[in-house]
């Protein structure tokens, strides 16, 4: 299962000049509000059609400006979640969910009404009407409903983004789910919250004005100390996966990285699962020696690979801890009194880290 | 004071005329609507201002265009005449008359009701494997369907007391096309009509008070299911 995409499209104030490719597992495009995300996703949709490009699902063409061919979005069987939920305000949940399984691609296999119930938790709503749902409830409901048309591929455009935080880790564990289930379907995940695409993503793309700036591996880009200022400063982090050992009485659990062991509070996940850990790079400090006397019990000794000066005071420091990489941001004035180069060994300091708190199991 | 047989005769073709007025008149009008909230084309403001003209000129003006393009001597009328179809001095032709003054009022409110269904509710449709023809009959209709009620309760409205065109077009033979406006208005013309034209008004009155009143239940009805309350 693949997609492949190069398009281009000019606006009255904005143009776009994409090109990517998405394989199986989550594929996040990750960009500000105006990247055009949105107009990729709707593109592949068939929602937009493209001043230039083609457009590729599993060797099928779906669009190709050259030779004059756009298949309509109702033929594409790509399912796609919008941000608003679209239900269909006079049709109870049962029937919203079933709308698009009359037209499944005939022997086309996927989950069947009782399948995606389970996997939702929607047994309670079956007979109740959008309009009385929640916004969390009714975005299950529409995730549903694009799961029961057997599409291809889902297509999700910031399908949190309206949801407050409580609704949000309602959501999440069913993507999580939807991920690592037995349906395997690939998803391209539009989103600004790079705490959503640290939890789900596999693959990460970032758009900036229009052009991508950087995709790859998740673990990979947001290691990459060139995607700080993509990221954002305050958002910018490495993410990396551990295993959890033990929980505490006290409520710190030890998790293992390739690296050592880190203390931390607040992990929810079993004994024996895997877990990704999110540290952001402003916490993580460095230090020459190894720091005694600290209340951080978080160090880790570490490798310097890359040092990339930002646009402002600060710096995006790449470190190799273990077999992964680790971010932290320092100042250019802090570069330039510890001597920091590349290849030089130091240990790393871990603030505060933030554990997703579902396994991500594989 | 009872009805004669000519009011009851008058009260009848009325409501014939006018209910095949309505019915012939709703898909034309649901396809105009659909066409003037959804598409763009060239013609565009043309066919608006064509579908608005019988609300705008006088209905005797309308009823004297139709009388030249399918009177019994116009070659459209002869056309139609030769496979059976009269309409000039004809009910049908008060069918036609009445269709084409109502045409308006029931664009009008289809289309305010078609463009207040979300598009983005289309789209979702649509990706969910549905044809535009299945997108329309699944979501749209349903969401359109207390405009579509309304504009077809104006348009019978509008047919049960058309008389300029009508009358224009058709005449006024008791029996024949001698519609419940036309009799009313022949009443007043005899000296002691009075209290037969009366009689006629009540049955007007009520016709239409009846017609707003089931409108407004089956409104409630469909809004009821719609908003899912």
């Amino acid at each position: 299962m693949s997609l492949s995409l190069s398009l281009s499209h000019r606006f009255a104030d904005f143009a776009l000049d994409i090109t990517l490719d998405a394989g199986p597992g989550i594929t996040a495009l990750f960009g500000r509000s105006g990247a055009g995300k949105t107009t990729v996703i709707n593109a592949v949709g068939g929602l937009l059609r493209p001043d230039a490009g083609k457009i590729t699902v599993d060797g099928e063409v779906l669009v190709d400006t050259d030779r004059g061919i756009f298949v309509p979005p109702h033929k594409r069987r790509l399912g796609t979640v919008f941000q608003d939920a679209r239900l269909f305000p006079h049709l109870s949940v049962t029937q919203n969910l079933v709308f698009g399984a009359s037209y499944a691609a005939r022997g086309s296999t996927g989950p069947d009404l009782s399948d995606v119930v389970a996997l939702l938790g929607l047994e309670a709503l079956l007979d109740r009407a959008p309009a009385t749902l929640s916004g969390g409830q009714k975005q299950r409901v529409a995730l549903g409903r694009a799961l029961l048309s057997h599409p291809r591929m889902l297509l999700m455009d910031e399908p949190l983004a309206s949801l407050d935080g409580p609704r949000k880790q309602e959501i999440l564990p069913f993507l999580e789910r939807l991920r690592d289930g037995p349906l395997g379907l690939p998803i391209l995940y539009v989103s600004h919250a790079v705490d959503e695409i640290a939890r789900l993503a596999d693959t990460l793309v970032l758009i900036q004005n229009g052009r991508v700036q950087a995709q790859g591996p998740l673990f990979d880009v947001m290691s990459d100390p060139a995607a700080v200022p993509l990221l954002g400063v305050r958002e910018a982090g490495a993410v990396i996966e551990a295993d959890v050992l033990a929980h505490g009485s006290d409520g710190i659990s030890t998790l293992r990285i390739s690296a050592g062991d880190l203390e931390l509070p607040g992990v929810q996940a079993q004994i024996g699962s895997r877990v990704r850990l999110r540290v952001l790079a402003q916490d993580v400090i460095l230090s020459l020696t190894r720091p005694e006397g600290l209340s951080s019990v978080n160090v880790l000794p570490v490798e310097i690979e890359d040092i990339h000066p930002g646009d402002g005071p600060g710096a995006a420091i790449a470190l190799r801890a273990g077999s992964d990489r680790l971010l932290s941001r320092v100042t250019a004035r802090a570069v330039v009194e510890l001597g920091l180069s590349r290849g030089m060994k130091c240990y790393a300091i871990l603030k505060a880290t933030t554990v997703a708190p579902g396994s991500i199991g594989r | 004071m009872t009805p004669d047989a000519a009011a009851w005769d008058a009260l009848r073709l009325s409501l014939w005329v006018a209910v095949w007025a309505t019915l012939l008149a709703i898909p034309l009008a649901l396809w105009v609507a659909w066409l003037l909230a959804r598409r763009d084309f060239w013609g565009k403001a043309l066919l608006n201002a064509a579908v608005h003209l019988p609300l705008v000129l006088p209905p005797v003006v309308t009823g004297y265009l139709l009388l030249i393009a399918f009177g019994r001597t116009a070659p459209l009328g002869r056309a139609l005449e030769a496979i059976g179809l009269q309409l000039a001095f004809h009910w049908s032709g008060a069918v036609l008359a009445a269709m084409i003054m109502g045409f308006p009022l029931m664009v009008r409110a289809m289309r305010l009701a078609i463009e207040a269904v979300d598009p983005k509710l289309e789209e979702a449709a649509a990706s969910l494997g549905a044809p535009r023809s299945a997108v329309f009959a699944r979501v749209t209709l349903p969401l359109i369907l207390p405009g579509i009620l309304a504009g077809t309760v104006m348009g019978f409205a509008k047919a049960m007391g058309e008389f300029g065109a009508t009358i224009t077009f058709v005449a006024n033979i008791p029996g024949q096309t001698q519609t419940l406006p036309s009799a009313i208005w022949s009443a007043l013309q005899i000296p002691g009509g009075e209290n037969q034209a009366v009689v006629m008004v009540l049955m007007a009155c009520a016709v239409a008070v009846s017609a707003v009143l089931l409108a407004e239940v089956l409104a409630r009805r469909v809004a009821a299911r719609i908003s899912g309350a």
